[in-house]
């Protein structure tokens, strides 16, 4: 895979959760009934950190749940390598809850779609807003994120790449070309 | 690690890591059963066809259950009310349910090897739900996560397993599901239940349990199975309970706390006392709940890899 250019670098990155953080908290009128839910497996891991960012705006925890999409998912058979089955950890009430789902690309928005599904299962949020890192176009359904930390225009031969210091040991965001083939 | 299977017919032929793949999907299915809403959409459209030639209630419900936890249709067939017995071979059975369109067949059958045959002449998914005195993968797969759920490991773990292990599938599979996972496996019964050269699959055989039992982590105690008593090599229900019943008294004598499971139906009174059996030490019920948990992550790990086979080809 060759790197074309870096989108966000380690500050750019964190400027960008930093206003989502505000972005949340002004939409939302506070943490009132806020919750966050993180898709696996960076998402998780964004939504953490979306959380740690509100406590330090507004001195207070709000629930974050991880959820896992492989069973919801409507190309299972073709994606390859097939995932390991991950757990979904929501360990809190939904129902009425203003709840932001967070990944961190957004893209056909299949992804979301299953999300969504997912959700239903556990309950009635009273609104369900999308918070994505990066929003790379190219959307195969009706959907769009209510925050996003950049939009950036692709083509479909490249792909985004969101490394996080949790899983990848750096904080960056990069385009890189599509393996031939 | 990628699953590739399309059948699971027994343990003795996976490895370690694809054992391991099984545990791990499984605990992210007992999640699902903890849900308010006990279901998720990915076998939608599928349909699992439980072909039981033998009668069972909790292995045919708990692959039932977790089909229809998974959003599959389900089909069960029992022996005495198909064509099979007006004499349909298995073969042309499963190659009818298979012109039904169904994707799964989860076959019980009291013949050694009927689920390899059945996998060799169909196209769709075999699953061995227990095929003679051979395998019954599903119900040692289940017992290992319970293992490992409430032990935390299986690496090094010393466990016994008490009965008839000669005609025992349950028995075999757990033999090599926990070596391969670096248990230490002692088997344990009268002199006659115990098959020739069992050794040679790396467990130890003890003929007292009591000494069986000192060291051990867990013990597996299997059913006494006296329908399948053929002459006269089963030693009197009374002498059993006396000698290798897990009773109170046994248990006490012993100084580690002992995981006591059992894949079902008890016999209380004859393998184990009812008081062990309701008792601190029985995880019993809980296996019935992982039981669904298994079942689940194999019905949706053979269903996916069937898939990509006819994908990829």
């Amino acid at each position: 895979m060759q790197e074309k250019a870096k989108i966000l670098d380690r500050d750019a990155l964190n400027r960008a959760l930093m206003r989502i953080a505000h972005e949340i908290l002004e939409k939302n009128k506070g943490v009132k009934d806020l919750c966050l839910v993180g898709i696996r497996t960076r998402g998780a891991y964004l939504a953490r950190r979306l959380a740690e960012f509100i406590f330090k705006i507004e001195n207070a925890n709000i629930p974050v749940g991880i959820l896992d999409i492989t069973l919801y998912r409507d190309d299972l058979t073709l994606i390859a390598p097939q995932p390991l089955v991950h757990k979904t950890e929501i360990d809190f009430d939904i129902n009425d809850k203003n709840l932001v789902l967070v990944d961190d690309v957004l893209y056909t928005g299949r992804t979301v779609r299953a999300a969504l599904d997912a959700l239903i299962d556990f309950g009635r949020p009273r609104t369900i807003q999308l918070a994505v890192l990066i929003d790379r176009g190219h959307r195969e359904l009706p959907l769009r994120a209510d925050y996003a930390g950049k939009n950036i225009p692709t083509s479909d031969n490249e792909t985004v790449e969101v490394r996080l210091i949790e899983c990848d040991g750096k904080d960056e965001v990069v385009i890189a070309a599509k393996e031939a083939g | 690690m990628t699953w590739l299977r399309k059948h699971l017919l027994g343990l003795q032929e996976l490895s370690r890591e694809e054992i391991e793949m099984v545990l791990a999907s499984a605990d992210s299915f007992k999640e699902v059963l903890a849900r308010a809403i006990k279901k998720v959409p990915a076998l939608r459209g599928k349909t699992v066809v439980n072909l039981f030639y033998e009668p069972s209630t909790r292995t045919r419900v708990s692959f039932e259950v977790a089909a229809k936890r998974l959003s599959a249709d389900v089909i069960n067939i029992a022996v005495e009310t198909s064509s099979v017995k007006k004499g349909e071979s298995l073969i042309d059975t499963g190659r009818n349910i298979q012109a039904l369109r169904a994707d799964i067949i989860v076959l019980r059958h009291n013949s050694s090897g009927a689920a390899l045959l059945l996998s060799r002449n169909v196209d769709i998914s075999v699953v061995n739900a227990g095929d003679g005195w051979h395998e019954h993968p599903t119900q040692a797969l289940l017992d290992i996560f319970t293992l490992k759920e409430k032990l935390g490991r299986i690496e090094g773990l010393k466990v016994t397993i008490v009965g008839d292990i000669a005609h025992s599938r349950v028995a075999r599979s757990n033999i090599w599901g926990l070596t391969k996972l670096g248990a230490k496996v002692t088997v344990c019964a009268p002199q006659m239940l115990i098959p020739a050269k069992i050794e040679e699959l790396g467990v130890r055989v003890s003929y007292d349990i009591d000494e069986a039992l000192k060291a051990a982590d867990a013990v597996n105690v299997l059913r006494m199975q006296f329908e399948r008593d053929e002459g006269n090599a089963f030693p009197r229900q009374v002498e059993y309970f006396k000698n290798y019943g897990i009773t109170q008294e046994r248990l006490e004598k012993l100084k580690n706390n002992i995981l006591v499971m059992h894949p079902g139906p008890l016999n209380r009174g004859i393998e184990i006392s009812a008081e062990v059996a309701d008792g601190e030490n029985s995880v019993i019920l809980e296996q019935v709940t992982n039981g669904i948990a298994v079942r689940m992550a194999v019905l949706f790990l053979v269903a996916q890899a069937k898939e990509k086979n006819e994908t990829t080809h």
